[in-house]
């Protein structure tokens, strides 16, 4: 397929793959954190890990939107659409995230909740327009690049005097994770050479926010997109970096990102939303200005005030080891839950629910022994 | 058609719906079977007239089986729900390498059903049946309330003998088998998927809904060592290659660039986040053989309209854990696992 199968070239790989082997040095280590999800899928779906050096390792960041959502947000969602009788709608890899007391959205729809998973925000739009009895809330998740086109659905609503149409806010930046991850690496957590740095999300916000992360913490940056030719061309420039004693911000997508990103989206960005002073992130904690919440003067298309719920505490399935998983200390295969009760069929932690997941990209592509013998035949 | 002197009206068939008396045994119900249910699906059997079908089985052993559907939407390109009752049955049966001889149908009607759909999706049941030389025998009809049901319900259950000297089941598959699949993978789910409401999804993929009893005949004809005959139908060829690796206790070792898929539907699956190694087939079956076999197989599937794309994918090994595993187009190896849950897109 054209513009797909440019970048998964066998070809190409195994240039790419010499020339990685040739030029990392065999006396030091590359601890390569691939920051997003869609990074963590490729290295697994097309087996990048086995074409790199001993010595160099990706860990797997906190980049899947579904993974770092605490478990109260879930809560919350639950209550809103079984107390206030809303309809819900949210993007598909929600429906089964773990929430307290072993439900999910998935359950709730099963209790008789009206929870409904939507391809676009476009969706949720027209299903108000054709329900204006219901009330409908948009469980709106993601970084920064599923934030524009939440941005669009609230003030189209606006616009089309939706009265019926609200949001719960759960978009979170980038950045501010980011930032989180670096400040607590070093020899107690997580130890980092390089990052690869965000794909779509960088399309959006640009590649200028990441200055800070050579300026204060001394770490290389380059930016790289989701496929795995990418992956294979950004991880070779982050030898090259290491090698040389540089430490900058490169790009590798550039036939996506520039410098200042997409300004359209984000004046319309600026407008529909505000920084929070404080959000909670699963694994990482609360951190200060790291999420998104409407604006002001879209406070009424703000579902959290429309349909406020209140929630019991909120309990982590003991054992489960997403927490360390997200900040990259751990592996999934560290988790003692991982394969034998935590399973795609039945996650017990976020992490194993996204197909951008760690544990559920170890456990669909990863539990590999020694290859089956090649028959004769094939 | 000279009217029943029973009903002295008419079903109206353009502008009426089901009602809760098409289900009650009476009058009405007998009207639905004669006028819409009987003049389409007309046949000796049928038009018995009783509660059930009678009639000699051919010498043999028999198979059976049953398939419930509720798709939506009910009418979708390439076909509708009547012919994939008929598809998907026929193909249940022939999959044991059986000649499918009789089906029998169940409809479950919502109150509120448009007249005039039920009259073309038991037409196209008609016509597919037709086509199958399979006739439906006997059949049911029951009325559930506005609400309680989603249009329409359709179970089918199929009988067929199977000839002589044919063996084939999902414990057979063994190490040196050769694994064959009959055309390209993926086309019912995309083309299902363009047409749910909630995903304006323009495509030119067409459902591939087919009875492939014929190809079937045609393949253990001139390859009767066929150890497993399966159709990849919900969780696709992934999960259909995992179910027969559990019961034959064997591992699979395919190669991802032997494996047909369309462009467009690689291309739909690339812009939705799925895999289409696990998204279902109406109309293709997975055949495990013999190594030795293996070409002689292709070339007969080749030569029958059904599988004229047929290709050979791989290989059975020996693997206690039972793995499927897949050579990838980049160069690497995978497991191939069974479908989790239901196939979700991605978010970013």
């Amino acid at each position: 397929m054209k513009y797909v199968d440019e970048f998964r070239d066998q070809k190409l790989a195994r240039q790419l793959a010499s020339a990685i082997a040739a030029e990392a040095d065999p006396a030091r280590q590359y601890r390569l954190m691939e920051f997003c999800g869609g990074h963590t899928h490729a290295i697994f779906r097309y087996g990048v890990q086995h074409l790199m050096p001993p010595n160099l390792r990706f860990i797997h960041g906190p980049g899947c939107p579904v993974c770092v959502l605490p478990m109260a947000r879930i809560d919350q969602a639950i209550a809103m659409a079984l107390e206030h009788e809303v309809t819900l709608c949210t993007y598909g890899d929600l429906m089964r995230v773990p929430a307290s007391g072993r439900r999910s959205l998935l359950k709730a729809k099963a209790d008789g909740a009206d929870i409904r998973m939507i391809y676009s925000t476009l969706d949720v739009l027209r299903i108000a327009r054709e329900e204006p009895d219901r009330q409908v809330v948009f469980f709106a998740i993601g970084f920064e690049t599923t934030t524009p086109p939440t941005a669009v659905a609230i003030k189209a609503a606006r616009a089309e005097g939706l009265t019926n149409l609200s949001v719960f806010c759960n978009h979170v930046l980038t950045p501010s994770a980011l930032r989180t991850i670096l400040a607590t690496a070093g020899p107690d957590g997580v130890q980092l050479d390089g990052i690869l740095g965000p794909s779509h999300v960088s399309t959006l916000i640009g590649s200028k926010p990441y200055a800070f992360v050579p300026e204060e913490f001394q770490t290389p940056v380059v930016i790289a997109g989701f496929e795995p030719l990418d992956v294979m061309q950004a991880t070779l420039m982050l030898v090259r970096q290491l090698n040389e004693g540089r430490c900058e911000v490169e790009n590798q997508y550039t036939r996506a990102v520039t410098e200042a990103g997409n300004l359209k989206a984000q004046a319309l960005m600026a407008e529909v939303f505000q920084t929070r002073d404080r959000f909670e992130w699963r694994g990482l904690g609360f951190l200060p200005e790291s999420a998104l919440a409407l604006a002001d003067d879209y406070a009424d298309l703000d579902a959290e005030q429309r349909f406020p719920v209140e929630i019991g505490e909120v309990k982590e399935v003991k054992g489960c080891e997403c927490p360390a998983i997200l900040r990259g200390v751990k592996q999934p295969t560290d988790c003692k839950l991982f394969g034998s009760v935590c399973t795609p069929e039945n996650p017990m932690g976020s992490c194993m629910v996204s197909s951008e997941g760690a544990c559920a990209a170890y456990w669909s592509y990863g539990r590999h022994r020694a290859p089956a013998a090649q028959a004769e035949t094939v | 058609m000279t009217q029943d002197r029973r009903f002295p009206v008419r079903l109206d068939l353009k502008q009426g719906t089901v009602d809760m008396s098409h289900g009650s045994g009476g009058r009405a119900m007998a009207q639905l079977i004669a006028e819409l249910f009987h003049r389409h699906l007309d046949n000796a059997l049928l038009a018995q007239g009783n509660d059930q079908a009678l009639f000699s089985p051919p010498p043999g052993r028999m198979v059976m089986s049953t398939d419930g559907h509720v798709i939506s939407p009910l009418f979708f390109p390439g076909g509708d729900i009547g012919s994939l009752a008929v598809h998907g049955t026929l193909n249940d049966v022939a999959m044991a390498g059986a000649r499918p001889l009789y089906l029998a149908a169940a409809f479950i009607l919502e109150e509120g059903f448009p007249l005039a759909d039920l009259a073309r999706i038991v037409a196209s049941m008609a016509s597919a049946a037709n086509q199958a030389c399979v006739p439906v025998v006997t059949g049911d009809t029951k009325v559930v309330e506005r609400g309680k049901g989603d249009g329409v319900f359709i179970t089918t259950t199929g009988v067929g003998v199977v000839p002589e000297g044919i063996h084939i089941s999902g414990d057979l598959a063994r190490p040196g088998d050769a694994i064959l699949v009959s055309g390209h993978i993926g086309d019912h789910g995309v083309a299902i998927l363009s047409k749910r409401e909630n995903l304006g999804f323009e495509t030119e993929i067409r459902s591939d809904s087919a009875a492939l009893h014929g190809l079937v005949a045609d393949m253990v004809t001139a390859v009767p060592e066929i150890h497993c005959l399966r159709d990849p139908t919900r969780g696709g060829l992934a999960t259909t290659l995992n179910e027969i690796a559990h019961q034959s206790g064997v591992g699979m070792q395919i190669r991802e660039e032997a494996i047909p898929v369309r462009p467009e539907v690689t291309a739909a699956c690339e812009l939705l986040g799925l895999d289409p190694l696990y998204v279902a087939n109406e109309g293709k079956l997975i055949a495990i053989c013999p190594g030795e076999r293996a070409e002689d197989l292709l070339t007969a599937m080749r030569m029958h309209p059904r599988g004229e794309d047929a290709a050979i994918i791989g290989a059975v090994v020996e693997d206690e854990l039972r793995f499927v595993q897949m050579e990838t187009r980049f160069g690497g190896s995978r497991i191939v696992d069974w479908l989790a849950g239901e196939q979700l897109p991605r978010i970013c």
